[in-house]
C-alpha cells in the first residue's frame, strides 16, 4: 500500500462518557474510493468528523497528509449530510459555491476573478451553472446536493468526504451520481459515508464497516462475515451482478 | 413637517433616525440570520445595568452603557460557545440580573431621576450634536467591520461548520458580532429605548429577507425600511403628540403585518408553485 493520505491510528472517541468509537484503525491510500457503511448511530459520521478535524479524538491520532486534519483543511473537500440547512437564507447558488473558495483572514474579502472562473468550471461540470443566480431555497434536493459537491470541489481538493450523499437523491439519480463520482475518482480520493441501505457501485475500491469498531476490506466487495461483524444482526447480501445491493433485515424488532 | 425642520432638535432627531436605521439594518440582518434575537434582547435589557452604573458613578451615559453591554455580550459569548444547550436559560438570567442591577444602582443614587423613562422608551427628540458624533463613530466602526469580513460573516451565518473547515475564524467573528450588537444597542436606546430595541433590530430584516436574494441586499433593504419606519414614526409622533419610540415601533409593526399579508396573498395567487423568496421546506 502506498503512503496513506489518511491515517487513523488507535482512535477512541467518547461522547458524554458513552464510547462511540473504540480502537479504530484506518488507512486510506491515495486514489481510494472508500465507502464507510454501518448502522445508524454506529459512529460513521463521528469518524468522518474526526478525519475532518471537526472533532478531536479522546485517544489516538488522526493524520491527513501527515498533518493534523485542521492543518490540511485546504486540501480537503467536504459535503455535509444535511443539505437542507438554512433553506430560507438569502444567498444565491453561486455565492454558496464561492464559500468553498474562502481564504481566511484575508480581509476585504472579495472573490477574485479566478475564484469565479473556478466556480463556473466546477458548476458546469456538475450541471448547476444554469441555477447560479437562483436563491438556494429554490433548488430541489438533488440539485442542492450537486451544489454542495461543487462547493466542496471548487477549492480543487485532493480528498473528498461525502456524508450520506445519496440521501437527497432519488433512486433514478443515483446511477448518474455514481458515474460522476467514479469520473471524479480518477483525480480525487473519495471517502463516502452511507447508512445501511445503499447501492455499492463496482467502482468502489474499498469498504469499511463501522459499528463502534471498524472492519476494513480493501476491495469493493462485502463479505457476509464483515456485515455480520459490523451489524451484529442477520444481514442479507443480495448481488444482482454488478452493482451489488446491500439490504439489512431486522427480524422481530 | 417643514416648519418642524426649523427646530434644531427635530433636525438632530432626523439625523439620529437615519444613522441608527443604517446600523440597525446591517446588524439586525446578522442577528436575524444567525437566529440570535433572544441573545440580542438579553444584551439590550442588561444594558439597563449600565444606565444605573452611569448614574451611580456620575459617568456619561455612553461610557456606562457601552461598558456594561460589552461585558454582558462577553459573558453571553462565552456561555453560548461553551454550553450551547442551556444558553437560552443563561441569557434569561443575565437579562434579568442586568435590569435588577440597574434598578438597585439607581436606588442607591441620591437625587431625582426624571429622565429614566427616556432610556426605557427612547428620547430621540433629546439627541444632541455630541450624541450624533458618537452615533456616527459607532456606525462607521460597524460598517467598516462588516464590509471587511462580509464573506466570512456570510459563510459563518449560512453554515458555520463548513466555514470552520475553510479556516474562517468563526469564534472570533461570533464574539465580534456580539460586541457590535452591544454597541448598536447603546445607539438604538437613544432612539426607541431599550425595551423596544428588539423590534427595530428584527422587523426590518424579517421583511427584507422576503424580498432579497443576498445578505448584502437584505442589509441594504433593512436599512431603507428602518429609515422609512423611523422617519414616518417620528413624523406621526410630532403630528399627534405621541411618544416617538413607541410610534416608530407601531409603524414598523404595521409594515411587518403588511408584509405577512402580502406574502399570504402571493402564495394564494400562485398555489403549489415554489415561490421565490421566504419559502421553507
Amino acid at each position: 500500500m502506498a503512503e496513506p493520505i489518511i491515517d487513523v491510528s488507535r482512535v477512541w472517541f467518547s461522547f458524554n462518557g458513552q464510547p462511540v468509537l473504540q480502537d479504530v484503525d484506518l488507512r486510506v491510500p491515495p486514489g481510494d474510493f472508500l465507502v464507510v457503511i454501518g448502522p445508524n448511530g454506529g459512529g460513521k459520521t463521528t469518524l468522518l468528523k474526526l478525519m475532518l478535524g471537526l472533532l478531536e479524538p479522546t485517544r489516538g491520532t488522526v493524520r491527513v497528509f501527515g498533518q493534523p486534519p485542521g492543518k490540511a483543511a485546504h486540501r480537503i473537500g467536504y459535503v455535509p449530510q444535511n443539505v437542507h440547512i438554512n433553506r430560507t437564507f438569502p444567498v444565491s447558488v453561486l455565492d454558496v459555491v464561492l464559500m468553498g473558495r474562502l481564504r481566511s483572514g484575508k480581509g476585504w474579502s472579495r472573490h477574485a476573478r479566478q475564484d469565479r472562473l473556478a466556480a463556473q468550471a466546477v458548476m458546469e461540470q456538475l450541471g448547476v451553472w444554469a441555477y447560479r443566480d437562483r436563491r438556494i431555497g429554490e433548488l430541489s434536493g438533488g440539485q442542492l446536493q450537486r451544489v454542495f459537491i461543487a462547493r466542496a470541489l471548487v477549492s480543487a481538493p485532493e480528498v473528498l468526504f461525502l456524508d450520506e450523499a445519496m440521501a437527497s437523491i432519488d433512486a433514478q439519480g443515483r446511477g448518474d451520481f455514481y458515474e460522476a463520482l467514479t469520473e471524479l475518482n480518477r483525480t480525487v480520493t473519495i471517502v463516502a459515508v452511507s447508512h445501511d441501505m445503499m447501492i455499492l457501485s463496482s467502482h468502489v475500491k474499498s469498504v469499511a464497516c463501522v459499528n463502534r469498531d471498524l472492519h476494513y476490506h480493501d476491495s469493493g466487495e462485502i463479505t457476509q462475515e464483515m456485515l455480520d461483524a459490523a451489524y451484529r444482526c442477520p444481514v442479507d447480501l443480495v448481488a444482482h451482478g454488478v452493482p451489488h445491493r446491500v439490504l439489512c433485515r431486522h427480524e422481530g424488532k | 413637517m417643514l416648519e418642524a425642520l426649523q427646530l434644531e432638535f427635530m433636525r438632530n432627531a432626523l439625523a439620529a433616525g437615519i444613522l441608527v436605521s443604517v446600523v440597525c439594518g446591517v446588524i439586525g440582518t446578522l442577528v436575524v440570520v444567525n437566529r440570535i434575537v433572544f441573545l440580542a434582547g438579553g444584551i439590550a435589557h442588561a444594558a439597563y445595568g449600565g444606565i444605573g452604573l452611569a448614574f451611580f458613578l456620575g459617568w456619561p451615559f455612553v461610557a456606562g452603557t457601552a461598558g456594561f453591554s460589552l461585558l454582558a455580550a462577553g459573558v453571553m459569548a462565552a456561555v453560548t460557545l461553551k454550553a450551547k444547550h442551556r444558553a437560552d436559560a443563561v441569557i434569561g438570567v443575565i437579562w434579568a440580573v442586568g435590569m435588577a442591577a440597574g434598578v438597585i444602582l439607581l436606588d442607591l443614587t441620591p437625587g431625582y431621576h426624571a429622565d429614566l423613562m427616556s432610556y426605557l422608551f427612547g428620547s430621540i427628540l433629546a439627541v444632541t450634536v455630541a450624541d450624533l458624533w458618537q452615533m456616527g463613530a459607532i456606525g462607521a466602526v460597524v460598517i467598516f467591520v462588516v464590509t471587511l469580513y462580509y464573506n466570512d460573516f456570510l459563510a459563518m451565518s449560512y453554515d458555520d461548520e463548513f466555514a470552520r473547515l475553510r479556516k474562517v475564524p468563526v469564534t472570533f467573528l461570533y464574539c465580534l458580532l456580539l460586541g457590535m450588537i452591544a454597541l448598536t444597542v447603546v445607539m438604538i436606546i437613544r432612539v426607541v429605548g431599550l425595551i423596544l430595541v428588539i423590534a427595530l433590530l428584527t422587523i426590518p430584516p424579517f421583511i427584507a429577507e422576503k424580498f432579497t436574494g443576498s445578505l448584502r441586499g437584505m442589509m441594504v433593504l433593512s436599512s431603507a425600511l428602518s429609515c422609512a419606519f423611523t422617519l414616518t414614526g417620528l413624523w406621526l409622533s410630532y403630528l399627534w403628540n405621541l411618544t416617538s419610540g413607541a410610534t416608530i415601533i407601531m409603524v414598523a409593526a404595521a409594515g411587518f403585518f403588511a408584509a405577512l399579508l402580502w406574502e399570504r396573498l402571493r402564495s394564494m395567487r400562485a398555489p403549489g408553485q415554489v415561490s421565490g423568496a421566504g419559502n421553507s421546506q
